[in-house]
C-alpha cells in the first residue's frame, strides 16, 4: 500500500501510544511499556478496498482487549489518531474480543514506516484503510463521526462482506 | 517518498470542472496563502489522493477514485479563483 502524504518517521524512543477516555485522563504507553504487554502473534487475511484480499498475514502486536482492561469508559465510538495527523474511525465493540491489536511486525520483520511503523493499528475484519498507520492515540467518542477519508468518499463502517467500500 | 506536482490533477479534475483547475488559485484555509493549484503538493495512493498546501502542508484536498465515481474534497480551500 502506497501511503498518502509524507511517511512519518518516529524514533521509537519518542514513540508513545494513547487509549483517551471521556474523563479526558489518558492512558499511555511508551514503546518500552508496549514491549512489557502480552504479545500476540496474528494470523489473519486483509481486505483491500481496491479488491485485493491478501490470505493468511502473520503479525505480531498487542491485544486492545489487553490496552482496554483498565481504561474505564461507557463511550461506544473510537477515533484513531496517527502521527502524521490521518484519523479514521471505529466502534469501540469492532476492537474488543480479539478483533484488533497495535501491530509492530509483519511477516517476521519490524513494521517499516512506508507500512506504518513503528505500529500500526489492525483491524482485520474491516477494510484495510480502518488499520491505521502510525497509530499515536485511540480517543473515545459518545457517538460515530468519519474520520479522514470517511469524510471524503469512504465508508463509514467498512465491512467487506458487505462490500461498505464508499458512501 | 517522492511527490507529483498539481499538474498530475488535470485529468481526473476535468471530470469535475470544465475549466483546467490546476490554472486556478486557490486559498488555504489552513495558512491563507494563494497560490496556483499546480504548485500544490500531490500524493497519489491508496486509500486516495492527497493534496497539500506547499506553504504550510495543511491538506487542501483529497481525492477518492472508485470504478464509477469520484468524490472531490476541497475543505481545506476557503476559495477557488478561475480566469474568464
Ligand atoms: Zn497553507
Amino acid at each position: 500500500m502506497l501511503s498518502a502524504g509524507p511517511t512519518p518517521h518516529i524514533d521509537t524512543a519518542e514513540w508513545e501510544f494513547s487509549i483517551v477516555p471521556e474523563s479526558g485522563e489518558p492512558r499511555t504507553w511508551s514503546w518500552e511499556q508496549l514491549m512489557a504487554e502480552k504479545i500476540e502473534e496474528v494470523t489473519t487475511d486483509i481486505h483491500c478496498v481496491t479488491h485485493w484480499t491478501k490470505l493468511g498475514t502473520t503479525w505480531r502486536g498487542v491485544s486492545l482487549d489487553t490496552l482496554f482492561a483498565d481504561v474505564e469508559t461507557s463511550q461506544d465510538y473510537v477515533m484513531a489518531h496517527s502521527y502524521g495527523g490521518y484519523t479514521t474511525n471505529v466502534p469501540l465493540d469492532e476492537l474488543l474480543n480479539g478483533q484488533a491489536w497495535i501491530a509492530f511486525e509483519f511477516d517476521g520483520e519490524p513494521l517499516d514506516p512506508e507500512h506504518g511503523g513503528p505500529a500500526r493499528l489492525i483491524v482485520p475484519h474491516l477494510y484495510f484503510w480502518k488499520s491505521a498507520k502510525w497509530v499515536r492515540s485511540l480517543v473515545m467518542m459518545a457517538d460515530d463521526e468519519p474520520g479522514f477519508w470517511e469524510q471524503s468518499g469512504y465508508h463509514i463502517h467498512g465491512d467487506p462482506w458487505k462490500e461498505e467500500r464508499y458512501w | 517518498m517522492t511527490h507529483l506536482d498539481g499538474n498530475s490533477l488535470a485529468g481526473v479534475l476535468s471530470e469535475l470542472f470544465r475549466f483546467d483547475p490546476t490554472t486556478a488559485s486557490a486559498r488555504c484555509a489552513g495558512c491563507g496563502a494563494i497560490d496556483v493549484l499546480a504548485r500544490a503538493m500531490v500524493w497519489e495512493g491508496t486509500p486516495g489522493t492527497v493534496v497539500r498546501c506547499a506553504s504550510c502542508d495543511n491538506v487542501l484536498a483529497t481525492i477518492v477514485e472508485s470504478d464509477d465515481k469520484l468524490w472531490l474534497n476541497f475543505s481545506g480551500i476557503t476559495a477557488v479563483e478561475v480566469r474568464r
